[in-house]
């Protein structure tokens, strides 16, 4: 019993559609609503509605995590790990089963949540570490070891509003990480900062898993999992997927993405919930030059990657994110940052095209995530849109190394070496 | 109690408790004083942080603790006290209206960011848990902070006039907390319901107008005939702010009565205000 940290039984959380996703309501509507209610109670109908209007965001999750366990959550979007963040730290309770958290719980969620933009870093430091859980004392005790790990002593006395957003991030996720917690949850905020403080988070990471603690870890970078996690906890549309050994769990992560990506696209359902819909990513394709098999592309070769949307809305803007296969992102191509050979073509219909003229990516396999954005918004997201294999080919008539390479990228390059 | 907790059997982790996490009903969580004493920290930085933000960044800083209320004063005596000739009670105008507009100012403003507190920290509300009845609560303590510069204000001006108080000063510390326990009942419910309906948003100015009229801030309650008189004291803050003049004031007849029943009816708003949102606390992050 006391070598348990969580144990979750049969725990489900349900929302009712159309009122948690449009956030709040005004008094009329509800009104309306229970008149409505009232009226079908006595009619004897729209009953079938009321059940189809239930999405169920996390369904009869039976999970045992040791103490001491270092675990990552894994899945799509909507998938149901964010859901489970939020019942274990307390913020939203369970609509079926339970969950018993053994040990003080401290979550790491989105870094700078607590703080105040009129306050200085120094009184946000307080403020955060109170509102993460911590004592007075325990932040009075730790209050230069946090100011150092964020390299901010010379702005203490700032306003956070004039901090860089560097600055802010360095400072909230320096408080987060000096927490010390029992029960360690983390929601995707390794990504934050310049590339040596990455490096520098990551470290107190991989100190925090060693410590001993128990971490619950969300994350897309399937690389960070791998490299901190031992267990991986894989869902699906709020159902346990699998439950093995990090690298395995990943494995059925990536055969689930392939799947998905199989599937029409219109009919997914783990599209960005900050999109407007008013047009969607229909089907996303990478050609090359010698227009063979598509999705299979030859190093070296000019490429065309098209999105074909269901609407061609004015101020059509497109992002690209290509990832390896441990889903490291390798490449972003983005519009919205124009250069003057773009075209904005009339004929082109609901259709983007974005052409490279040399692929040089090394062999392997790749996915891309794509943004679509139109009328300054953004109108539709999806992850793993597309899937397409690298094959060996020819770079500036140099063979690309055919396995074994280190990176995902290979450069046009001229050697000088000594007869 | 549905929300279980139970000390695990002697091991090497101090404290450690088991916390039982699942669906709940009726009252859990605020009136747990276990809950709120652990988060006692968390409190405490809240209504720091209130205080501070307050007039960070503002001209005239804590004077406008004073200005409200003395503004409010000066138009009162002008209106209520020259023009229309409002009766007084026989005191000066200006320092009857003034040791009521004291008590008052710091309610209305209380009403009007506590109602808000929960939406203004919906990034909070969504993203971390601690006992949710801090951010109204964490309004009316700050809020003690202008209460204090004015009254210090109101003391100043008595003397001036060549009042001495009597004993009856002694009274205030409870008519404050009455104030505070009306405050709280109050904001805590509308704060609840502003989560779901944001419709409060909008009644919350208008209501505080009305009942400002609905009590005896520009006018003296003896103008009503009893036993009219005595039942508006369900108004709580009829009690109060009689019952600040005759603290600060010294004037004769102490209005036990209102005071009394004032009391009463405080202590049944913040049961009442407290019971809805214990009962409504757990959705607030699938709506806020």
């Amino acid at each position: 019993m006391s070598d348990v940290a969580i144990q979750t039984t049969g725990l489900g959380k349900s929302y009712e559609l159309g009122l948690s996703r449009r956030g709040y309501g005004t008094l009329r509507e509800s009104l309306v609503e229970t008149a409505k209610g009232s009226l079908g109670k006595l009619t004897r109908r729209g009953r079938g509605g009321e059940e189809g209007d239930t999405l169920w965001a996390l369904q009869d999750l039976s999970l045992t995590i040791k103490r001491g366990e270092v675990v990552g959550l894994i899945g799509h979007n909507g998938a149901g790990k964010s859901t489970l963040l939020k019942i274990l730290s307390r913020i939203v309770e369970p609509t079926v089963g339970y969950a018993d958290v053994s040990g003080r719980t401290g979550s790491l969620l989105e870094v700078g949540t607590g703080f105040h933009p009129e306050l200085t870093g120094r009184e946000n430091v307080f403020l955060n570490g109170a509102i993460l859980g911590m004592r007075r004392a325990e932040i009075r005790a730790r209050f230069d070891e946090i100011v150092a790990f964020a390299e901010i002593e010379r702005f203490l006395d700032t306003p956070v509003k004039r901090y860089s957003s560097g600055m802010s991030v360095r400072l909230a996720f320096a408080v987060a990480a000096h927490l010390e917690p029992e029960i360690l949850l983390v929601d995707e905020v390794l990504a934050v900062g310049d590339a040596a403080f990455q490096r520098k988070s990551l470290g107190k990471m991989n100190e925090v898993a060693e410590a001993g603690r128990t971490v619950i870890f969300v994350s897309h970078n399937l690389a960070i999992l791998q490299a901190l996690c031992e267990r991986g906890v894989l869902l699906e549309r709020g159902r346990l997927l699998a439950d093995a050994p990090v690298t395995e769990a990943i494995d059925s992560y990536l055969r689930t993405l392939e799947k998905a990506a199989d599937v029409d696209l219109l009919e997914r359902t783990d599209r960005d919930s900050r999109g407007y819909d008013e047009s969607l990513i229909r089907r996303v394709q990478i050609e090359d030059s010698a227009g063979g098999h598509p999705d299979t592309v030859v190093a070296g070769r000019s490429a065309t990657i098209a999105i074909e949307v269901t609407e061609a809305l004015p101020m059509t803007e497109c992002r690209l994110t290509i990832h390896n296969s441990l889903g490291h992102p390798v490449a972003t191509f983005d519009s919205e940052v124009s250069a003057p050979n773009d075209v904005r073509d009339p004929e082109l219909g609901p259709r983007i095209e974005c052409s490279l003229d040399s692929l040089q990516l090394l062999p392997g396999r790749y996915r891309i995530d794509v943004v679509l954005k139109g009328k300054r918004q953004i109108q539709d997201g999806l992850q793993a849109a597309c899937f397409f294999d690298v094959e060996p080919g020819v770079l500036q008539e140099r063979p690309t190394p055919i396995s074994g390479a280190d990176g995902d990228v290979v450069l046009p390059h001229v050697w000088r070496l000594p007869a | 109690m549905d929300t279980a907790t139970f000390p695990t059997p002697g091991e090497a982790a101090p404290a450690a408790e088991t916390i039982r996490l699942q669906a709940t009903s009726g009252f859990s969580r605020v009136l747990s004083p276990r809950e709120l004493w652990r988060y006692r920290d968390l409190a405490f930085q809240i209504a720091a942080r209130d205080v501070t933000v307050r007039y960070r960044q503002t001209a005239l800083g804590a004077a406008w603790a004073i200005l409200q209320p003395v503004g409010f004063m000066i138009v009162f005596s002008l209106f209520f006290g020259r023009v229309a000739g409002v009766a007084s009670d026989g005191l000066p105008y200006a320092l009857f209206s003034l040791a009521a507009l004291v008590p008052w100012t710091y309610f209305a403003n209380t009403l009007l960011l506590g109602s808000e507190s929960l939406v203004s920290n919906s990034a909070l509300v969504a993203k971390i848990y601690f006992p949710r009845i801090f951010m109204p609560a964490g309004v009316l303590a700050a809020g003690f902070v202008d209460l204090g510069v004015s009254l210090v204000i109101l003391f100043a001006i008595v003397l001036i006039y060549g009042i001495v108080p009597s004993a009856a000063v002694l009274m205030l510390p409870a008519l404050v907390l009455i104030m505070v326990a009306a405050g709280l009942g109050v904001t805590a419910g509308l704060s609840a319901v502003n989560v779901r309906y944001r419709d409060v948003r909008y009644v919350i100015p208008f209501a505080i107008q009305m009942w400002l009229f609905a009590t005896p801030v520009a006018y003296p309650s003896s103008l009503i005939d009893e036993p009219w008189r005595t039942l508006t004291a369900i108004n709580p803050m009829v009690g109060v702010v009689e019952g600040f003049r005759w603290a600060t004031l010294g004037t004769a007849d102490a209005p036990l009565a209102l005071i009394g029943i004032s009391a009463a009816s405080a202590l049944v708003l913040l049961v009442a205000g407290l019971a809805y949102f214990d009962r409504v606390e757990r959705s607030f992050a699938d709506y806020i």
